[in-house]
C-alpha cells in the first residue's frame, strides 16, 4: 500500500453520500411506484395485512358464533325474526338483525368474520414459514456458496434429494409422520422450501465471493460469519427479496392447499384452506361458502406476484 | 456420449436410493404412535405392542429398509390396510386413470401455452405481449383448489353444463374430464408461457435473425424456420420438468372432483395412516419425477449442441 491517493479528484461528487440504512430502505419502497403492476400488488397486500390488523373491529361476528337460522344461507341475506336456535349459551332467538353479508357457512357461521380471522391466520403461518424456510436456506446457501469444498458437495446434494421429490408428496408424506399442528407445518415448510432458497443463494455468493470488498475483508483478518453475513449477504438482498415475495405467495398456496386436504392447521383454526375443506361438501348446492375464501387467498397470492414482478421491473431499472 | 448417458443414469438411481432412505426416515419418526393411528385411539399398551412386533416394526430399521426395497424391486408393494388388497392390485389401476387425465392436460396445455408464449415473445413489450404476460400472472397466482370451486361455481352451480363429481366405476365420460383437466391447465400454462416468451424474446434480439429479416425473408418463415428451433430448445426442458409439478397438482384435483387416481389415493393413503400405501406411492412419485429430470437433463444436452457431452 504504497501509493496513497492524494487527489481524491472529481469521482468524489459522484459518488453519493452514504444514507442511513433505514432511510435507504424507505427510498426504495417508494421506488415501487414507478412500476404499477408493483403499485397494485403492494396495495393488494397493505389491504390484506389491515384486514388481519383490525379484524376484531372489522368482523361483524365472533368467526365461530353459530346462528342456526343462517346455516349455508346466501350472500346478503338475514334472518327471520322470531326463529329459535341453539347456541353456547342454550336456546337463542332471532330477532331479524342478524345479516350475513357473504352468507352462512355449513354450521351457520358468518363467512366474512371468518375470512377476516383467517387473514389473521394467513398473514401470520405463511411469513413465518418462509421466514424459517429462508433462515434455514440462506445459512445452508451462504455455506455452501462460501466455503466451497465437500461442504458445498454435502449441502448440494442433500438440497437435490429434497428437490426430486414432487413438493406435495413430500409435504403429505411429513405431515403423515408427524401429523397435523402449527409447528409441524412450519417444519415442514422449511425442509421443503430451504433447499431452493439454497440454491439461489448459492448462486449468488458464487458470483460475490471474488469480489475485491471480500477480499479486503478476507486481509483485515474478518471470521467467515462475518464475511458471509455482513459483506455478501446485505449484497445478494436484491434478488433475494424478489424472490421471498413469489415464495410468500407460493407458501400462502401451499398453507390453503394444506388445509383444503385436510391436512392443515387444525380446526377450528379459520384460516382459508380450512374455510374451503369445511365446506366442500355443499361446493355444488351453496358455493358461497368456498367460492369467497378462494378469492380471497386468491387475491392475497395475486398481490405478492404482482409485488414480485413490480420489484423486479424496478430493480433492472438501475 | 454413453459415458454422459451411464453417468447421468447412475446419478438417477443413487439419487433414488437417497429418496428411498429419506421417506424411511421420515416415516420412522412417529413409528410409536402408528398403532393408536391405525388401530384408533382406544387400545390398550400390549395390543399396541403386539401390533408392532407383529408388522415387524421391532426389526432394525436396515433390516426393514433392505427388506422394503427387495419386496418392491421383485413387485410385492405390501399390503394395504385400507383397502386389504395388494398394493399393487390397487395403485396401477390409478395411475392409469392419472395417466388418461395427465395426457389430456399435456395435449392441451402445452400447444395453448407455446402459442401464446411465441405471441408475446415475438414482439416484446407490444400489448399482445403485456396482456398475455399479465393473463399468465393471474391464472398461476390462481391456486388449483381455488380454481376448481371458481369453475365449478360457474359451470356446476350457475349453469348446470356439467357435472361436479367424477363417478367411479362407471364408463368414461368426456364431459367428467373437462374441469379436472381445465383447472390443471389453468394454473400451469402461465409458467410454460413465460418461459417460451423469454426464451423467443432472446432469440428474437439475436443477430442471426436480425440477417435472416434484413435479407429479406417474410416474417411467417424467419419465425418458423429459424426463430422456433432455437426458441423451443429451454421450454423443451420445462415441459417435462411439469410433470413434477402435475403430480401435486392431481392431489388437489383428484380430491376435489372424487377422481379415482394416483393423486386421491396417496392423499386417502396418508389420511388413514396406510404405511405401505404411501411408502408405495410415494416411491412411485419419486421414480417419475427423478425420471423425468433425468430425460429432461440428457434430452436438453441432446438438442443443445452447444452443450458438450462430458
Amino acid at each position: 500500500m504504497t501509493s496513497v491517493p492524494t487527489d481524491p479528484g472529481p469521482a468524489d461528487s459522484v459518488i453519493p453520500r452514504r444514507q442511513h440504512p433505514a432511510l435507504r430502505s424507505i427510498k426504495a419502497i417508494g421506488l415501487i411506484r414507478e412500476s404499477w403492476v408493483g403499485t397494485i400488488g403492494l396495495g393488494i397486500v397493505l389491504f390484506w395485512v389491515l384486514i388481519a390488523v383490525f379484524a376484531p373491529v372489522l368482523a361483524p361476528y365472533d368467526p365461530t358464533q353459530q346462528i342456526g337460522p343462517l346455516l349455508n344461507a346466501s350472500p346478503m341475506s338475514c334472518a327471520e325474526p322470531g326463529q329459535r336456535y341453539l347456541n353456547d349459551q342454550g336456546i337463542a332467538t332471532t330477532d331479524g338483525s342478524e345479516c350475513f353479508w357473504l352468507g352462512g357457512d355449513q354450521l351457520g357461521q358468518d363467512v366474512l368474520s371468518r375470512i377476516i380471522y383467517g387473514a389473521q391466520s394467513v398473514l401470520f403461518f405463511a411469513p413465518l414459514a418462509t421466514a424459517c424456510a429462508y433462515a434455514v436456506g440462506i445459512a445452508m446457501g451462504l455455506l455452501a456458496g462460501y466455503k466451497r469444498g465437500w461442504i458445498d458437495d454435502v449441502l448440494s446434494r442433500i438440497g437435490d434429494i429434497i428437490l426430486s421429490f414432487p413438493v406435495l408428496v413430500l409435504y403429505v408424506v411429513i405431515i403423515t409422520a408427524f401429523g397435523p399442528s402449527d409447528l409441524n407445518i412450519v417444519l415442514a415448510v422449511t425442509f421443503a422450501s430451504a433447499p431452493g432458497i439454497m440454491r439461489i443463494v448459492r448462486g449468488l455468493v458464487l458470483d460475490l465471493r471474488n469480489r475485491d470488498y471480500v477480499g479486503a475483508a478476507q486481509t483485515r483478518g474478518e471470521s467467515s460469519l462475518y464475511i458471509m453475513f455482513v459483506e455478501i449477504l446485505p449484497n445478494a438482498r436484491g434478488p433475494l427479496i424478489v424472490d421471498a415475495c413469489l415464495r410468500l405467495g407460493y407458501t400462502t398456496i401451499t398453507l390453503g392447499v394444506l388445509g383444503f386436504l385436510g391436512l392443515g392447521l387444525p380446526p377450528p383454526d379459520p384460516n382459508w384452506g380450512n374455510l374451503i375443506a369445511e365446506n366442500r361438501e355443499v361446493v355444488f348446492t351453496s358455493p358461497h361458502s368456498t367460492l369467497f375464501p378462494c378469492i380471497a387467498i386468491s387475491s392475497l397470492v395475486l398481490g405478492l406476484n404482482m409485488l414480485a414482478d413490480g420489484l423486479r421491473e424496478v430493480s433492472l431499472k438501475d | 456420449m454413453v459415458i454422459f448417458l451411464a453417468k447421468r443414469a447412475a446419478y438417477m438411481v443413487l439419487t433414488m436410493i437417497a429418496v428411498s432412505i429419506l421417506l424411511i426416515l421420515l416415516l420412522e419418526v412417529n413409528v410409536g404412535t402408528l398403532p393408536t393411528r391405525v388401530l384408533g385411539p382406544y387400545i390398550t399398551q400390549e395390543q399396541a405392542a403386539h401390533w408392532l412386533e407383529a408388522e415387524g416394526y421391532n426389526r432394525p430399521i436396515y433390516v426393514r429398509y433392505f427388506e422394503w426395497i427387495g419386496d418392491m424391486l421383485s413387485g410385492d408393494f405390501g399390503e394395504s390396510t385400507r383397502f386389504r388388497e395388494p398394493v399393487s392390485d390397487i395403485l396401477w389401476d390409478r395411475l392409469g386413470n392419472t395417466g388418461i387425465l395427465a395426457f389430456f392436460v399435456f395435449a392441451i396445455m402445452v400447444p395453448l401455452s407455446l402459442g401464446l408464449g411465441i405471441l408475446s415473445g415475438m414482439k416484446e413489450g407490444s400489448r399482445m405481449d403485456r396482456s398475455i404476460s399479465f393473463l399468465s400472472v393471474v391464472t398461476t397466482s390462481v391456486p388449483e383448489f381455488a380454481s376448481a370451486v371458481l369453475l365449478s361455481t360457474i359451470f356446476v352451480f350457475a349453469l348446470g353444463w356439467l357435472e361436479g363429481t367424477v363417478g367411479s366405476g362407471s364408463a368414461f365420460n368426456w364431459t367428467q374430464m373437462i374441469l379436472p383437466v381445465s383447472v390443471l391447465v389453468l394454473y400451469g400454462f402461465g409458467y410454460i408461457a413465460r418461459m417460451m416468451r423469454a426464451s423467443m424474446a432472446e432469440v428474437m434480439q439475436s443477430p442471426y435473425i436480425r440477417t435472416a429479416v434484413l435479407k429479406g425473408l417474410p416474417y411467417r418463415r424467419v419465425i418458423l424456420r429459424h426463430a422456433l428451433r432455437n426458441a423451443l430448445i429451454a421450454p423443451f426442458t420445462v415441459i417435462i420438468l411439469q410433470i413434477n409439478w402435475l403430480l401435486s397438482g392431481v392431489i388437489v384435483v383428484e380430491f376435489f372432483f372424487s377422481y379415482d387416481g394416483f393423486g386421491a389415493l396417496l392423499l386417502e393413503a396418508a389420511q388413514n395412516t396406510d404405511i405401505d400405501l404411501i411408502q408405495a406411492c410415494a416411491m412411485v412419485a419419486v421414480v417419475v419425477a427423478v425420471g423425468t429430470q433425468t430425460i429432461a437433463d440428457i434430452g436438453y444436452t441432446y438438442l443443445n449442441p452447444r452443450i458438450r457431452f462430458t
